[in-house]
């Protein structure tokens, strides 16, 4: 299945985007083949409304779960909207995490795990 | 006496006394017979009424429209999501989901809206009181805590402007999209700053701001004596004048934090706020003149 994780790189090694709305990269991976692509978060200029645009991101490129480390309320409720399964507190590499999710280690949230704008650079 | 002006008082750096000027100008034009109409526009955090004390006898509730969606008429075409500028409204699947704190009220989604599924409903933002200071009349935004339509607040405090008459507008501090709504259209501004490097960095940002707006300015220097003379220097470099000058006397900041205003208690400042009320008659005979000789070579080409 495909599934996205945030990135701040452009390779499985980087280490996983903390922030879902304002991550650099997206990683969607196939999770029976390991093949994955990489999209550039474009929404990062955006002074507002970023986690409902990230969160349509993903859904679009055809994402199942979402691993990442902090979700604010607005992607968490456009997610949840799309069906998404939902999992925050990833650290360590995209390989790692994925690994984890393959591995049925982690447990899916229904919540936001931060406020809104967390991400945006202090 | 002035039969219509709209001023506005700004700054760049917060906490320079614009409403202390607003306020005591408002105070001494008054007493001078002149009619004053008084607008408190930094709806966030208005302090205009602290040392004004006005009898409030009126005030209504300010809106916004947010987009409502009937799901029994969308079809998902996802069209409403991809006008929105600011992801308030996302198509996904067959939900519509609405973002209410995100919307900026454009209008765009019922345009699009081919089914006709989306109709608007009000979002209460914050309000306006209505009251009397002695012979000023008093309006005060207040922006409801929590939201984030600063600018609509205001908006809709200046459509509350009186004809034929001063009205003060105290603006919010600093340079971003509530100081551009509420300087916007006004006659002209007057920035208030603190002669030190802070206050000589946002009042470049401030002046920066009114001229690429097109708005007639002067400088205010409060608490004169403190830091260096840079302000001084910068404002002659850029020919810009500074029409009055507050001292940094301790008792102004004793009176002020009582709540009063400077002019009542210390009445030997009436003087020069008496000054700043004259010249801002000049301001209007000059304004009032330019209109006049573009009238008379409209008519004469």
């Amino acid at each position: 299945m495909k599934i996205a994780v945030t990135s701040t790189g452009e390779t499985l090694d980087s280490q996983v985007d903390q922030r879902f709305g304002r991550a650099a990269f997206f990683v969607i991976a196939e999770t029976d083949t390991m093949d994955f692509a990489v999209i550039e978060n474009e929404n990062l200029a955006a002074g507002g409304g970023v986690g409902v645009s990230s969160a349509k991101l993903v859904i679009d490129a055809g994402a199942e779960a979402v691993l990442t480390g902090n979700c604010g309320p607005n992607a968490q409720r456009t997610l949840s909207a799309a069906g998404i399964k939902l999992f925050t507190g990833l650290t360590g590499t995209v390989a790692q995490a994925i690994e984890l999710f393959k591995e049925g280690k982690l447990t899916e949230t229904t919540e936001p795990n931060v406020r809104p704008h967390s991400g945006v650079k202090k | 006496m002035l039969n219509g002006l709209v001023i506005a008082i700004a700054s760049g750096k917060g906490g320079t006394g614009k409403t202390t000027i607003a306020a005591n100008l408002a105070q001494v034009a008054c007493g001078l017979g002149q009619e004053v109409q008084y607008l408190d526009c930094d709806v966030e955090e208005p302090n205009g009424h602290i040392f004004l004390k006005p009898k409030i006898n009126r005030s209504q509730q300010v809106t916004v429209d947010i987009p409502q969606v009937d799901l029994e008429k969308c079809i998902g075409c996802g069209k409403c999501g991809e006008i929105c500028q600011y992801s308030a409204i996302v198509c996904i699947k067959e939900h519509v989901l609405t973002f209410e704190q995100l919307c900026h009220s454009c209008g765009g989604c019922l345009r699009v809206c081919p089914a006709g599924a989306i109709k608007t409903k009000p979002l209460s933002i914050g309000q306006i009181e209505f009251g009397k200071a002695g012979n000023i009349d008093f309006v005060s935004g207040k922006l409801r805590i929590g939201n984030v339509r600063t600018p609509s607040v205001i908006r809709e405090v200046k459509k509350c402007i009186k004809e034929g008459c001063l009205t003060i507008i105290d603006v919010p501090p600093g340079t971003s999209c509530p100081v551009v709504e509420a300087v916007k259209g006004t006659d002209f501004v007057l920035l208030v700053t603190e002669p030190t490097p802070f206050g000589l960095n946002d009042l470049k940002l401030a002046v920066e701001l009114v001229r690429e707006m097109g708005l007639p300015f002067s400088v205010v220097v409060n608490r004169d004596g403190i830091g260096n003379n840079d302000v001084e220097k910068y404002c002659e470099a850029e020919s810009i004048d500074i029409v009055m000058k507050l001292p940094d006397d301790r008792r102004i900041a004793e009176i002020y934090s009582t709540g009063q205003i400077i002019v009542d208690v210390l009445s030997g400042y009436r003087k020069r706020f008496s000054e700043l009320y004259e010249y801002i008659k000049s301001v209007k005979a000059g304004i009032d003149d330019k209109r006049r000789l573009r009238i008379w070579r409209k008519n004469n080409s």
